[in-house]
């Protein structure tokens, strides 16, 4: 660089205020070469961001609003552009209510029970009382690790009517236990249990962390005042602990709303799809090869999601 | 005085105890089902299915792994886990960390839309994605072969927000010192910028990997033919239909997805907290 501008401008004694022109280009050339190094570091990333993951949702929302099917794929021309229809159809469409239902249940059972596991989990190890602590975090962290695939089968294993082990457990006190997954009143609750089980540890992490910024001055100060440990998990521990309450509640929400693979491995949405999710509803429209109709689905989904964050950013607006 | 200490500390002891109890019944309810497996794994069939059942192994037996073998290919998945969760991982790892760093430490146009349109990726459900990424992909020709299985995850948004995050702390003076010294801005990446990134690459590596090992549905729609099936494909297909019930069987095949992650966890936990420190994301 030194040397160009010494090109252009050879008369100048260096150090002197530089003309409008030559230095105008220098900069004008600096600010090129810094976009083209940012692009350059940029760009691998960027193509393939595009192709797999920006496009995707674009070509998304342009087929909720066509009829394509899996056989109009060679033959795109025989597509037709249906406006809102795909959209429609989804509110009169029994299974898609049914599995919207189940969805919400399965959103307001399981991130509460999630949270409040979690939170217990992550107070109790934050006592200070606790030896072990580490070995705790990593078993409680386990099935965050573990392939759900893996999981389910254990689960179905666990939850086996007559060779499982809550069965047996439960013929020991003399509860015929039922056939927790093949009951339509009882595979959607076995199944919320089994992911706050799954998600626990991700969240006691995070509240883990959100416990050990309170300041221990609070807390010395309430015991002064004679609190006891609960008035001090009442009045110190959740005051304090509210934003990151809200965040982990909204990100298991984000995630419990697109339940998918629990049902897809424990009970292929059964019985009398009494399991059925959003999610699952889309993947099986997508594997009827109604394109169309299943983005249009996700799309709905995908609006709930935005639902969900911008009530949050309201919620934790309100605080700050 | 005396008296009340003692009665504090008793106190004390008695909160304690009620602490471990609880937190010990927590971990036996969440670790237990992993231990039950791999115990239950060694089992005889006959034996998986006494009632009541059986805790430690009465006869100690391979069969069930030998199965994987025999009536499952389960080298040929288990090599195709690994090979697919390699290439992602150093997908990740390669294309987040250059992009990180632009968005990190250069000033270009453009940047501050890339970084809102990665940000924005991380709201939108699998789902939205999932259809025109398997369009694309069969287009492509793409379907039950490595590249399809890989091609949709070499990047994500994840990567670029933890290793731009990480990136911003390392101080600007370094890099300006090396552009001093005449350094090329790829240079200045690879040799000074890179190697103190070691500890986010570390996290990142480690969560794409898992990440991918597990992915499920994915490989359940491109994988066609047996030869492409990665570990959760090929155990789950098998365990629908006639096997439902063949305990044995499938919960060996279960300890030899999990064992794996469980190893690397285990030695290398402290890189999943501080993902999860870093950013609050899986």
């Amino acid at each position: 660089m030194a040397d160009a501008s010494a090109a252009t401008a050879p008369a100048r004694p260096a150090g002197a205020t530089s003309p409008d022109r030559p230095a105008g280009s220098v900069r004008r050339r600096q600010r090129l070469r810094r976009a083209l190094t940012g692009w350059a570091f940029s760009a691998p990333f960027t193509v393939l961001f595009l192709v797999s993951m920006a496009l995707p949702v674009v070509v998304s929302l342009v087929m909720s609003f066509t009829d394509l099917r899996s056989t109009d794929l060679r033959n795109p021309l025989a597509v037709n552009v249906v406006g809102i229809d795909n959209y429609t159809r989804l509110f009169s469409d029994q299974l898609f209510l049914r599995s919207s239902v189940n969805t919400l249940v399965f959103v307001i059972a399981g991130v509460p029970l999630t949270m409040v596991l979690a939170l217990a989990a992550a107070t109790a190890l934050n006592s200070g009382l606790v030896r072990f602590r580490a070995l705790f975090r990593v078993g409680f962290y386990l099935p965050v690790v573990a392939s759900i695939v893996a999981l389910s089968v254990v689960w179905r294993f666990l939850l086996d009517p007559e060779v499982g082990l809550v069965n047996n457990l439960l013929r020991l006190v003399g509860i015929d236990g039922p056939n927790w997954l093949y009951d339509a009143r009882l595979a959607l609750p076995s199944l919320i249990v089994m992911a706050a089980w799954r998600n626990l540890g991700f969240l006691m992490v995070i509240f883990l962390a959100g416990l050990q910024a309170v300041p221990a001055d609070l807390y010395e100060a309430a015991t002064l005042d004679g609190a006891t440990r609960w008035q001090q998990f009442r009045n110190v521990t959740l005051p304090m602990l509210r934003p990151t309450l809200l965040f982990g509640g909204v990100i298991t929400g984000i995630g419990y709303l697109q339940f998918f693979e629990e049902p897809l491995v424990m009970t292929q949405g059964g019985p009398l799809s009494s399991t059925l999710s959003v999610s699952f509803h889309i993947y099986n429209q997508f594997g009827f090869g109604n394109y169309g109709y299943a983005a249009a689905g996700s799309y709905v989904l995908f609006l709930a999601i935005v639902a969900l964050s911008v009530v949050q950013f309201r919620l934790l607006g309100e605080r700050n | 005085m005396a008296t009340k200490d003692t009665t504090l500390r008793t106190r004390d002891r008695v909160a304690t105890t009620v602490l471990y109890v609880v937190l010990l019944l927590g971990l036996l309810a969440v670790a237990g089902p992993f231990v039950w497996m791999a115990l239950s794994s060694l089992k005889p069939e006959r034996e998986i299915r006494d009632v009541p059942p059986t805790w430690w192994p009465e006869t100690v037996t391979l069969d069930n792994f030998r199965g994987l073998f025999s009536r499952l290919d389960f080298p040929l998945y288990f090599l195709n886990s690994a090979l697919v969760a390699t290439l992602v991982m150093v997908g990740n790892l390669l294309f987040c960390s250059l992009v990180g760093y632009a968005l990190a430490k250069l000033r270009y146009p453009g940047k501050r839309a890339l970084f809102l349109a990665v940000l924005g990726m991380l709201m939108v459900p699998g789902m939205v994605t999932f259809v025109p990424q398997f369009v694309l992909v069969s287009n492509m020709g793409l379907t039950n072969t490595y590249a399809g299985l890989i091609l949709p995850f070499l990047v994500g948004p994840f990567g670029v927000f933890l290793m731009r995050q990480f990136l911003q702390s390392i101080p600007d003076e370094l890099i300006e010192a090396a552009r001093v010294d005449g350094a090329g801005e790829f240079r200045i990446f690879w040799r000074v910028v890179l190697p103190l990134c070691r500890p986010a690459l570390a996290t990142l590596g480690i969560l794409t990997f898992l990440a991918s090992w597990n992915n499920f549905l994915w490989p359940l729609v491109v994988a066609t033919t047996e030869d492409k099936y990665t570990l959760p494909v090929a155990l789950a297909l098998y365990s629908v239909g006639e096997n439902e019930r063949n305990y044995g069987l499938l919960l060996a095949g279960a300890v030899v997805v999990v064992l794996p992650v469980l190893i690397v966890f285990l030695v290398l936990q402290r890189h999943f907290l501080r993902g999860i420190a870093t950013t609050g994301i899986k």
